[in-house]
């Protein structure tokens, strides 16, 4: 299992000559083993450990500047590109470890795809270019008939098909904010990630936009393990399976302070502390 | 009274007229009139009866210190202060764009009065082959600088655009080690005086290589002043590129040339062109650097490779020092053409590739639809 190479691409949606592998393809799990995270000399994070099991909602929640975003930042090797970061540890995706072994970082990334904070469609690419700006970026090639299927199956999936399939055309940056955020997710499908971080996805959108989202991520998350950060305590009911509470205490990195389902961390968290955070009272 | 007056017909308003809102009231001019025409009869007085003074430069510079000043009060009473100094703040703006102005429209004006006598169609077709010292200025032409100068910018941008679009990648995005003394090197390049950067290629190529004085050995001169210049602004260009950007194209499994070349460059497209324009700018009037590398020349030659070449700045630096009239209006006429030929090329660069990164041509659009992107 752990001697497993990623040379293939990953298959396309519709792609019939694609290469069958099941270590690449569906969800997978993700694990993390005894994380620390430092930006410069500056320990943020200590002692992380989670599993986030394959086709699950995992939850990260915790007060502003407890590590959560640099955590899931680490799992997808986004936290390297900020200089003097260091992290570590092991992180590791269907028992493969994503740092130390063979699988390049490029890949990595492909199969652990990313959402923003901030909306972030390519300003220079219509909206059906941004969908599959994916393929682009890393090099993989399908036929004109394949991108059509593409681009319409990742904008459905991502709920927005309705709303701009009169408008592929469009710059991406002319939808409304909402729009541009599933977008960003349909763009992040495209290249068939078995693992989906989001960072705060909704924090800048209206209700309406959020619910959107939340409904496309229960729909999404058979085929795709999702690890959403998020500040919304009622979001994180909605729509995790499991949650981990992140913490830190002043001058301190964060860490976990609780874990599990996340039905017993709202109403029978074991430490005071998540009681707490999850009623309101701080944070 | 006035008041109660004033609100019942802002309640009455029934019709869809749009409401003018003005940022100058009638007040307002009353008082710059008032204050413009005290202010003149004050330095009318203090220069004619009182001091001992004469200048028209004298005269303006005092009347705009009294025009403030007495606007500056006249205001304050009305208005109070906070409001006084938004006031005189406007008026020095104001009064700092317009005269920033004024020399450019001045420069323009000059140059078209004095070149547009001698400007034929031919011009722009024939050289200076048949012209003697007693011509008319209407006869022969500049084509043989014109198309200098179009060669040696156009090889100078072929060197110097992706040298530095290139420098500026990899002082912005490779971020690599050199990049702190190279952006010193970059800096020290665009000081350096254009006259030794001529100099440079005149010793460096000419003398030391032993080629001759050709378009090319121009191109070489202008390119050392323009890469620093298209350098720098590509690299403010693609600092203002958010990182967001990068990261969600890095996320997508993207490699760090693929995220450079299909969302940094061509969302900052427009802002490179501005940078290209720029170096043009910069290049296009040199007339120091090409006096050494390009000998000048009467009659038109089509090959920047070999022989002498003209340009058009060196065309009216030789010309507007002879003797004859008719000479010196060819020089004018160069100097106009030269305005012409920058105004054509901005006007080309901002039409292909000055718009924002989500516009979206019809080129582009043809392209999208038969891939089914669009």
């Amino acid at each position: 299992m752990t001697d497993l190479q990623i040379t293939t691409p990953v298959p396309m949606v519709g792609s019939s000559t694609a290469v069958v592998d099941d270590h690449t393809r569906g969800a997978a799990g993700l694990t993390a083993k005894n994380v620390a995270c430092w930006f410069g000399t500056k320990k943020v994070l200590e002692g992380v450990g989670l599993d986030m099991a394959p086709g699950q909602v995992t939850a990260l929640i915790g007060p502003s500047g407890c590590g959560k975003s640099t955590f899931l930042r680490t799992l997808n090797r986004m936290h390297e590109l900020v200089p003097g970061a260091t992290l570590a540890g092991e992180i590791l995706i269907n028992g493969v470890d994503i740092y130390r072994g063979a699988v390049p970082v490029t890949d990595v990334r492909r199969r652990i795809g990313m959402v923003f904070q901030k909306p972030n469609p390519f300003p220079a690419m219509t909206v059906a270019e941004n969908v599959v700006s994916g393929l682009k970026l890393s090099g993989l090639k399908v036929t004109k008939s394949e991108r059509e299927d593409l681009i319409e199956s990742c904008l459905t999936k991502a709920g927005l098909w309705n709303e701009v399939k009169n408008r592929l055309g469009d710059p991406g940056r002319a939808l409304s904010g909402g729009q541009q955020q599933r977008l960003c997710i349909a763009r992040s499908l495209a290249v068939s990630p078995q693992v989906l971080l989001m960072d705060e996805p909704c924090s800048a959108l209206d209700p309406t936009s959020t619910r959107r989202i939340e409904q496309t991520i229960s729909e999404i998350s058979e085929s795709v393990t999702i690890v959403i950060v998020t500040h919304n305590m009622q979001q994180a009911q909605r729509v995790s399976n499991r949650c981990a509470f992140f913490l830190a205490a002043e001058n301190e990195p964060g860490r976990i302070i609780e874990e599990g389902p996340t039905k017993d961390i709202f109403t029978n968290p074991r430490d005071s502390r998540t009681e707490d955070y999850v009623n309101g009272r701080f944070g | 009274m006035a008041f109660t007056l004033r609100r019942r017909r802002a309640t009455e308003v029934t019709t869809d007229e749009k409401i003018r809102i003005r940022s100058v009231e009638s007040i307002d001019v009353t008082v710059m009139i008032g204050s413009a025409i005290s202010s003149f009869a004050l330095t009318q007085l203090l220069y004619e009866t009182f001091l001992p003074l004469s200048g028209a430069l004298g005269y303006i510079v005092v009347w705009y210190a009294l025009f403030l000043a007495i606007s500056w009060i006249a205001v304050r009473e009305l208005r109070g202060t906070v409001r006084a100094k938004d006031h005189l703040a406007r008026v020095v703006v104001w009064s700092g764009a317009s005269l920033a102005i004024v020399p450019l429209v001045l420069i323009v004006l000059y140059v078209v009065g004095k070149g547009y006598h001698a400007l034929r169609p031919q011009f722009f077709t024939q050289d200076q082959r048949y012209v003697g010292a007693l011509s008319d200025a209407t006869e022969g032409g500049g084509s043989h600088a014109i198309i200098g100068t179009i060669q040696q910018v156009g090889i100078a941008s072929l060197i110097a655009v992706p040298l530095g679009i290139t420098t500026a990648v990899y002082l912005n995005e490779v971020k690599g080690r050199l990049a702190k003394p190279l952006r010193t090197v970059v800096d020290a390049m665009s000081a350096v005086p254009s006259i030794v950067a001529g100099l440079f290629i005149y010793a460096a190529w000419i003398l030391a290589l032993g080629n001759q004085q050709t378009g090319l050995a121009g191109s070489l001169a202008l390119s050392v002043l323009f890469l620093p210049t298209v350098t720098r602004t590509a690299e403010v260009v693609l600092r203002l590129v958010p990182g967001g950007l990068r990261e969600a194209s890095l996320a997508l499994g993207g490699t760090e040339w693929r995220t450079t070349s299909r969302v940094v460059l061509p969302t900052s497209r427009s802002g490179l062109v501005t940078a290209v324009i720029l170096g043009v700018a910069r290049v296009i009037g040199e007339t120091a650097p090409l006096i050494l590398t390009v000998g000048g020349a009467f009659i038109m030659n089509w090959n920047p490779l070999s022989g002498k070449q003209d340009s058009l700045p060196f065309f009216v630096f030789r010309l507007i020092r002879f003797p004859q009239e008719s000479q010196i209006a060819r020089a004018w006429t160069g100097a106009l053409v030269l305005m012409i030929l920058v105004l054509v090329l901005f006007v080309i660069a901002r039409a292909i590739g000055g718009r924002g990164p989500d516009h979206i041509g019809r080129l582009k659009k043809w392209r999208l639809q038969r891939k089914g992107l669009a």
